[in-house]
């Protein structure tokens, strides 16, 4: 039934977008985290989509999922900070600041919300339409 | 002759069938519109019931493992092609147009409800003859 296959194509969506979700948030919660040294201070995460193969035993469906293949973290340069009376500042007085961008990571929020409700949307209507064809014949 | 669902339900019995097939490749799409590289699918809809109508879809076993999987280069299940995007260049590969995409979908389930309402029609006609009332 390819019908039920829509479920479970727009649920891959759904857990990408809300896995992006979870990295936007975390990014903008420590947008503002500092550290004493470049090794451990917190770098902007971002998820990597792909197409998910193809089951084996059907060959070339139709339809293809979404999968997070992994999280990388951006390679953006750190801001550092020359701020010697911070209580975190390493021997030269420097402090570094995460290099998240909190303007990128919005539009990102904004962009993830919007299609996972899309999804939602798509799962819905699929729905409708299989109880219909359930319905089929029965009036 | 008795009654003859194949020619009774005509071609709704086949439109269906695509249809939702459609769907399943719409929702793909829209599921990838945020995936790096993915290109945008739709099914051929005059070839894919030229297809469903005949059954003649061409299958060749593999009976060596250097065979060679026969392949249109539309993919395995006929009448399926990839989408022409409408700007060059997307920047990261993906064809998938998420308004283009919900605007098919939309119109796609439209379709598929009329040819239920079809077949529901022809139903409830055969109901009646079989009862006679």
């Amino acid at each position: 039934m390819s019908l039920l296959r829509v479920l479970d194509v727009s649920a891959t969506g759904m857990s990408a977008q809300s896995l992006r979700l979870n990295t936007t948030a975390s990014n903008l919660a420590n947008a503002n985290s500092v550290s004493s040294n470049r090794e451990e201070t917190y770098r902007a995460r971002h998820p990597i989509f792909a197409a998910e193969l193809n089951r084996a035993k059907g060959g070339l469906g139709s339809s293809v999922g979404v999968k997070v293949q992994g999280i990388v973290e951006s390679v953006a340069p750190l801001n550092q900070e020359y701020a010697p009376n911070h209580p975190k500042s390493d021997e030269n007085g420097f402090i570094y600041h995460s290099n998240v961008n909190v303007m990128e990571e919005m539009a990102n929020m904004i962009s993830a919300s919007r299609s996972y409700q899309t999804n939602v949307q798509i799962a819905d209507a699929a729905k409708q339409m299989l109880s219909r064809t359930l319905q089929m014949g029965k009036s | 002759m008795a009654i003859n669902f194949e020619k009774a339900f005509g071609i709704h019995q086949h439109t269906v069938g695509i249809r939702s097939r459609r769907t399943e490749v719409l929702a793909g799409n829209i599921a990838n519109a945020d995936t790096p590289g993915y290109k945008a699918r739709d099914i051929d809809f005059k070839d894919a019931l030229l297809n469903a109508k005949s059954r003649s879809g061409v299958h060749l076993d593999r009976t060596h493992d250097s065979h060679k999987f026969a392949q249109s280069f539309s993919m395995a299940q006929s009448g399926e092609l990839y989408r022409v995007g409408n700007q060059p260049d997307t920047g990261d590969g993906n064809t998938v147009d998420t308004e283009v995409e919900r605007n098919l979908f939309m119109k796609n389930s439209m379709e598929y409800q009329a040819s239920l309402d079809f077949l529901n029609s022809k139903i409830s006609g055969l109901r009646k003859a079989i009862k006679g009332q």
